[in-house]
């Protein structure tokens, strides 16, 4: 797909087609007694929707904090774009241009769409807030993710539909030249109308370069969108490789089980023991 | 497809792409179009005035009608009291200016309470702040005594009170301390200083007029500035305002943002220009004639205050906080920082107050000037009658002004009644009435939000 106007936070060239923008190896994490990841490797290249799936406890949302900056790892390694990184805040996952859009959305109801894009952020002219400026470049951002559906961008995000206050969180993530986007379940409370308006954005995050990693339960939303799957189970990531590779039956058997069920794959898989549930 | 409306200049960025766009299926929610047309103001879609009343109306009719309520209590107080008032007295121009007077305190507490209750947070020792403030302030420019300028005690008085504000503001954010309870208790507190400081039940501090240092504060409620000053200063103001208000407007007009019909900001500068002539007229044909200072002085911190929560950083993030404090945490706000400044630019301000009920008390400061309880009890009713939320998020400076002067009105108005014994439980009963319609409000818009966006997560 062509892209003629660069959006505002996308304008991310892929070093090489090779090369994943974020990669993980071997981390581990644990808390107290309980490990929660065992020597996690990951890539999550530009471009590309990487569908992260696996059962609860799997440790889905330990590996995407650990990616966020909220925990750290006890072992392994971080590289963003080629260079090994520490991410030891959120905020150093910002500065990096990693965001992370999490289940309850971090929105301020009582607040606008432009107020809400731009929280903590705002724009200043004479030590005012630029009201013109923010309104702008929020309307900019919209625009190139074609988020159309608001009636205005000044509404309060309590009159927003479920499916689009996603989309504002969405984009207010994708405002600040981020590279890689993590979605944490973004379709969960989502209608059938509201969740395709999320996975059509999501596909739009991949055109526009970014690296995006969606978590999430629903197979139908990763078969969807996802150009590459990988699969956690019980803390081991035990495969991960191109979406073509797999199909509704194995993802089950990987999520469920920790193996393929005797279906070879070329995939960089990391298998684990197959331990019955 | 749905276009961003009012968006002109989206509409220009995304032409440019529009092969990839026709390519792209667009969802077009019409059922979110419906659940919005309840909840969006209505001056940010309006393209013309007659959608503006037709989305107004609709608002109002869901429950969230903004100044509406408290303008149509205003006008139900004015005339159910000049119809039953001995005389049909009321409304002379002596007892508004009168009642101005009077509310200023209320006016000016429920501007500093109701950046608390932004915050979704409770101040309950505004009352006792705001009396020793004054109190402070009068003691200053006791001559023999401090003898300190006037602006000297004023300043002194808003340090006091800030720090003051800080303490409670720091118990409250880093200890996580209820405000409620911390500020129970500095009620208490305070207004025990508050007669060690008055010197004893029966001390008694005044200024007067004579003391030309001493009269400055006198004069803030009591001095009036002359007719001609008056309408020269109304003039200035509303042609000031209503230039502003007009370039701003057409200035987001012409380069696509959302911003209210023409004809909208034309009727408000209009009707700005009108409630200016009214004021100025009537205190014109009081005696002595002109606009006592109290006015614009009310004016201006409400501007401030105006200024500091809708236009700056700090603003938006108490505004955040008070929608959703993990959302604000996660944008970076510090969240304890902005709370214990909200406390103590809340107290300075109470301070501020304490100094002008001196003032309209002739000057005199006793410690039957003020009652702490009652005057943060009436505080909050008229931030809540004015419109702003109990529930944090919501609320402007402007609803303190509204709820104060609806309160000072009615507290008046049962004190020309001439009922004798019953006029002082009327005159708690009468508030408590309409605080509890106007909490009452508040809730059912909650509600009538909250079901409103049948969709939302």
């Amino acid at each position: 797909m062509t892209e003629e106007s660069e959006p505002k936070g996308g304008g991310v060239q892929p070093t090489s087609a090779e090369e994943p923008i974020l990669k993980l190896r071997g981390v581990d994490k644990h808390f107290g007694a309980v490990q929660a990841l065992y020597g996690v490797d990951l890539d999550l290249p530009a471009g590309q929707v990487t569908g992260l799936c696996g059962d609860n406890g799997a440790g889905k949302s330990v590996l995407t904090r650990t990616i966020a900056g909220v925990h750290q790892p006890d072992r392994g390694q971080i590289f963003f774009e080629g260079r090994p990184v520490h991410i030891r805040t959120t905020r150093d996952a910002s500065a990096l241009g990693i965001e992370t859009v999490y289940q309850d959305l971090a929105l301020a109801d009582n607040l606008d769409i432009v107020q809400n894009m731009f929280l903590g952020r705002e724009r200043l002219s004479h030590r005012l807030l630029d009201e013109d400026s923010m309104e702008r470049a929020a309307a900019e951002t919209l625009a190139s993710l074609r988020v159309t559906t608001v009636r205005s961008i000044r509404q309060p995000v309590a009159s927003l539909s479920g499916g689009q206050r996603q989309s504002v969180a969405v984009a207010k993530a994708v405002m600040w030249n981020s590279k890689v986007v993590l979605l944490d379940e973004p379709t969960a409370a989502l209608g059938v109308v509201q969740t395709k308006m999320v996975l059509d954005l999501v596909r739009r995050l991949r055109d526009h370069g970014l690296a995006v990693m969606m978590i999430t339960h629903n197979l139908n939303d990763i078969f969807e969108v996802a150009d590459r799957i990988a699969v956690l189970h019980l803390g081991r990531m035990v495969v991960q490789g191109p979406a073509k590779d797999f199909d509704r039956q194995s993802v089950v058997e990987y999520m469920t089980t920790g193996g393929s069920g005797g279906r070879p794959l070329q995939a960089v898989a990391a298998t684990a023991d197959g331990e019955e549930p | 497809m749905t276009q961003i409306e009012g968006e002109p200049g989206t509409a220009n960025s995304t032409t440019s792409v529009a092969p990839a766009d026709e390519a792209a299926p667009v969802v077009d929610l019409t059922a979110a179009t419906h659940v919005t047309a309840v909840d969006v103001p209505p001056e940010i879609l309006a393209q013309s005035l007659g959608e503006y009343v037709r989305g107004w109306w609709a608002k109002v009719k869901s429950g969230d009608s903004g100044l509406l309520p408290v303008v149509v209590a205003m006008v139900i107080v004015a005339v159910a009291f000049e119809v039953i008032t001995p005389e049909n007295s009321f409304l002379r121009p002596s007892n508004l200016v009168y009642i101005f007077g009077l509310s200023a305190i209320y006016m000016i507490l429920a501007m500093a309470e109701i950046s608390v209750l932004l915050l979704g947070e409770l101040d309950l020792s505004i009352g006792a702040v705001g009396l020793l403030g004054g109190t402070i302030a009068f003691k200053l420019l006791q001559s023999p005594g401090p003898h300190w300028p006037w602006w000297a005690a004023i300043a002194a008085t808003l340090v006091c009170c800030g720090v003051i504000g800080a303490l409670q503001g720091l118990l409250v954010s880093l200890l996580k301390i209820p405000a409620f309870v911390v500020t129970l208790a500095g009620y208490l507190l305070f207004s025990g200083i508050l007669i060690l400081v008055l010197g004893g039940a029966d001390g008694f501090l005044s200024v007067s007029t004579a003391d030309p240092n001493q009269a400055v504060i006198y004069n803030l409620v009591q001095g009036v500035i002359s007719p001609v000053a008056s309408w020269v200063a109304l003039a200035v103001l509303v042609v000031a305002f209503g230039v502003m208000l007009w370039v701003r407007g057409s200035a987001r007009r012409r380069n696509g943002l959302v911003a209210p019909p023409a004809s909208l900001t034309a009727i408000r500068i209009g009707l700005i220009a009108v409630v200016g002539v009214v004021v100025v007229a009537v205190c014109g044909s009081n005696l002595p004639a002109g606009v006592p200072w109290v006015i614009p002085i009310v004016l201006g911190i409400l501007g401030a205050w105006t200024v500091l929560l809708q236009r700056t950083r700090f603003g938006r993030y108490v505004y955040a906080i008070g929608g959703n404090a993990e959302a604000a945490r996660r944008a970076g706000v510090n969240l304890a920082a902005t709370r214990t400044w909200c406390f103590v630019l809340c107290s300075a301000t109470s301070g501020f107050g304490g100094i002008l009920l001196g003032s309209f008390f002739y000057g005199q400061y006793s410690s039957n000037t003020g009652d702490p309880g009652q005057l943060v009890l009436y505080s909050v009713a008229a931030a809540v009658i004015g419109g702003t939320s109990l529930f944090g998020g919501r609320g402007k400076p402007i609803h303190g002004v509204l709820g104060g002067l609806l309160i000072g009105g009615i507290a008046y108005g049962v004190s020309l009644l001439n009922l004798g014994e019953l006029s002082t439980p009327l005159e708690y009963i009468l508030p408590g009435a309409v605080l509890l319609a106007a909490v009452l409000v508040d809730v059912s818009s909650r509600r009538g939000a909250r079901t409103g966006s049948v969709s939302r997560v």
